[in-house]
């Protein structure tokens, strides 16, 4: 009872604040009621620019579901066994993926071979040895790498690497490792070496300046900390760092791999373009990523259509899993770290 | 009273022979690693140098004033340049750039001004990143069985749309990055002066962070300019004159891919030429917008 008596009691007893309930609102109120709250718009603001972020995801669905209703044919015809058998034969229609895949994993694992331990040479000079001075223009001349278009890459190796691997490379090699086996074969100067040497020149700057963003997020702490145990240099690089940084890079490397394996336009240059499964790597190869490029515009009949679109959605399913992969890989180490595009 | 430790340690002796081996070794593996660092750098940028000098050899010495104002030749006629393929190139980067700079700012607009630590824009980033590793070729039998295939014929459209899609996730990430550069403390004074959410993502926040971003949408531009693989079954390629955007056009690096692999002499060249005046023309585009962007633009990061 005293409570609610109370209330009306202590607004009577100020008169002023009713007063000024009465008069005129203030010009800036005024302004504010006439001018509305503006949330309509910020409502609809926002809603578009989530229309926008949320196409990413349409995209990706898109892609994914029209590849699989333009590839059902050849799903339905071949089944699982599309991608364990080697025929490839567009006349009798009779389609396997075998020599593809094999192609692209030897020529992605060959570049990776060679990419990986120069990416890491470079990424450990920029971000442990290098003079002040010098760590600027080289890492602007590896950047620079991966600005040149591919086709350019391409036309550079079918005119200057295919000469070298056929008149001084490929001789070489055979002379000193061709014991191995690898190395057998008529030497055209094409071949599956030549296009694992050009995707590891073209996913070295991808590797390399991750490595070295990585390596960079690597607190100094543990630099000082392994150097005043008494570490020689290496053993700082080899303890404090790369040992911290181990799984971005594993993570980086798989982004080179998830590259070199939807390369298209410098491997069809120089690969040869012959769907057999050979030992040697002097010898002619084919990717998935070059078969489609070649025969996708020359294609006749529906099942020869499917059989290539469903090549590119093999390339698409594994390519975004190898990236997801080495994503959350990436993530994970430079969470904390100041971000830097890729 | 004298004090006598039971058991004192011997001195460590570091001039024993074992230790001076160890020494020695972790000394010599120091230099050794240094000096193939130092080769691998050097074995890294042998090619870069070996690719552009020789493009820049090959390209001058086959340049010349045919090659901005011609068609191609037929085969066996000397001359001929690629004026419609630098054209084709133009229109098929500037449809690509409509559909893909709106789009991908505003997704990296969304990523950092709304949605920061929810799961959808957690979702959205890491889709973006994923999409952009994914092959461009498969974009191109993607935006062929949509659009050419009901279409019954190639378009300048359809390669549009192909590299739009491309550029999509890495100005997003760039957007959303620069814009996370961009102090709260501005976004609260135009919040604090009665300005409206969308008012300040617009004037304050993007237009703070405008150079990071025309950064990341050149670089987006310069990334899908070299694109081959998508333009192959949508753009196709022509030898002639073409502005309508429902048909074949020509486009710079198909123009190259198509002559590198041909076996005249004659066009070889030409495809030397045309991959300098690629990588010139992307190199200008990009260093020519981030000068006028830097200029009388509130830098970002203060």
């Amino acid at each position: 009872m005293q409570t609610s008596n109370l209330a009306p009691a202590v607004f009577v007893a100020d008169p002023h604040a009713v007063q000024i309930r009465t008069v005129e609102p203030s010009p800036v109120r005024a302004f504010l009621n006439a001018r509305g709250s503006g949330k309509l718009a910020d409502g609809s603001f926002a809603a578009v620019m989530m229309l926008c972020a949320c196409s990413i995801f349409a995209i990706v669905l898109f892609i994914f579901s029209i590849l699989i209703l333009r590839s059902k044919l050849s799903l339905v015809a071949f089944g699982w066994k599309f991608f364990t058998r080697q025929a490839w034969d567009p006349v009798s229609g009779d389609f396997g993926a075998l020599p593809f895949i094999y192609g692209t994993l030897a020529t992605s694992f060959l570049a990776l071979l060679i990419a990986v331990p120069l990416a890491l040479g470079v990424a450990v000079f920029l971000t442990e040895l290098c003079p002040k001075p010098l760590r600027g223009p080289i890492s602007f001349l590896t950047e620079l790498l991966a600005a040149i278009p591919s086709v350019v890459y391409g036309l550079w190796a079918v005119f200057v690497l295919v000469p070298l691997m056929r008149d001084v490379l490929g001789p070489f090699l055979y002379k000193t490792l061709g014991w191995t086996g690898f190395f057998e074969g008529t030497n055209f100067g094409v071949g599956m070496l030549t296009a694992g040497i050009i995707l590891a020149i073209m996913i070295l700057p991808i590797i390399s300046s991750l490595t070295r963003d990585i390596m960079t997020a690597v607190p100094n702490s543990q630099r000082e900390g392994v150097l005043a145990l008494g570490a020689t240099r290496w053993e700082m690089i080899r303890i404090g760092v790369l040992r911290n940084s181990r799984i971005g890079i594993v993570g980086a490397i798989m982004l080179g791999l998830g590259r070199a394996l939807g390369e298209t336009m410098a491997v069809t240059m120089v690969i040869g373009n012959h769907p057999e499964i050979n030992k040697s790597l002097f010898a002619p190869g084919y990717t998935l990523a070059s078969v489609i490029a070649n025969e996708f515009s020359e294609a006749t009949g529906d099942l020869y259509l499917s059989a290539l679109i469903e090549i590119g959605l093999a390339l698409f399913l594994v390519t975004i899993v190898v990236n997801a992969i080495a994503r959350l890989m990436v993530w994970a180490v430079t969470r904390g770290a100041p971000a830097r595009v890729a | 009273m004298s004090y006598q430790p039971i058991h004192q340690p011997p001195p460590m002796d570091f001039r024993s022979k074992s230790m001076r081996l160890n020494t020695l070794r972790r000394s010599v593996m120091n230099h050794l690693i240094t000096a193939l660092s130092i080769l691998a750098t050097l074995l890294v940028i042998a090619p870069l140098v070996a690719i552009l000098a020789y493009l820049i050899y090959k390209g001058a010495s086959s340049l010349n004033l045919a090659f901005f104002t011609h068609i191609p030749a037929p085969v066996g006629e000397p001359g001929g340049g690629m004026a419609n393929s630098i054209v084709g190139s133009g229109i098929i980067l500037g449809l690509s750039s409509l559909m893909g700079v709106p789009i991908g700012i505003a997704a990296g607009v969304y990523l950092a001004e709304f949605g920061r630590g929810t799961l959808l824009a957690n979702a959205v980033r890491f889709t973006a990143d994923v999409l952009n590793g994914v092959p461009s070729i498969v974009m191109g039998i993607a935006i062929y069985s949509l659009v050419v295939m009901q279409q019954k014929h190639f378009s300048a459209l359809a390669g549009g749309v192909a590299l739009a899609i491309m550029m999509v996730p890495t100005i997003t990430r760039t957007t959303e990055e620069m814009l996370a550069t961009v102090p709260h403390a501005i976004r609260e004074a135009a919040l604090g002066l009665g300005v409206p959410k969308w008012r300040t993502a617009i004037s304050v926040s993007l237009r703070t962070a405008s150079p990071g971003i025309i950064t990341g949408c050149m670089l987006a531009f310069a990334r899908v300019a070299g694109e081959t693989a998508p333009l192959l079954f949508t753009a196709f390629g022509n030898q002639f004159w073409s502005f309508k955007l429902n048909e074949p056009i020509a486009a710079l690096p198909l123009q190259i891919f198509v002559y590198a692999i041909s076996p005249y002499d004659e066009w070889h060249r030409l495809a030397w030429a045309g991959a300098l005046v690629l990588i010139v023309l992307i190199m200008v585009s990009v260093t020519l917008v981030r000068i006028v962007a830097n200029r009388g633009v509130l830098k970002g990061a203060s």
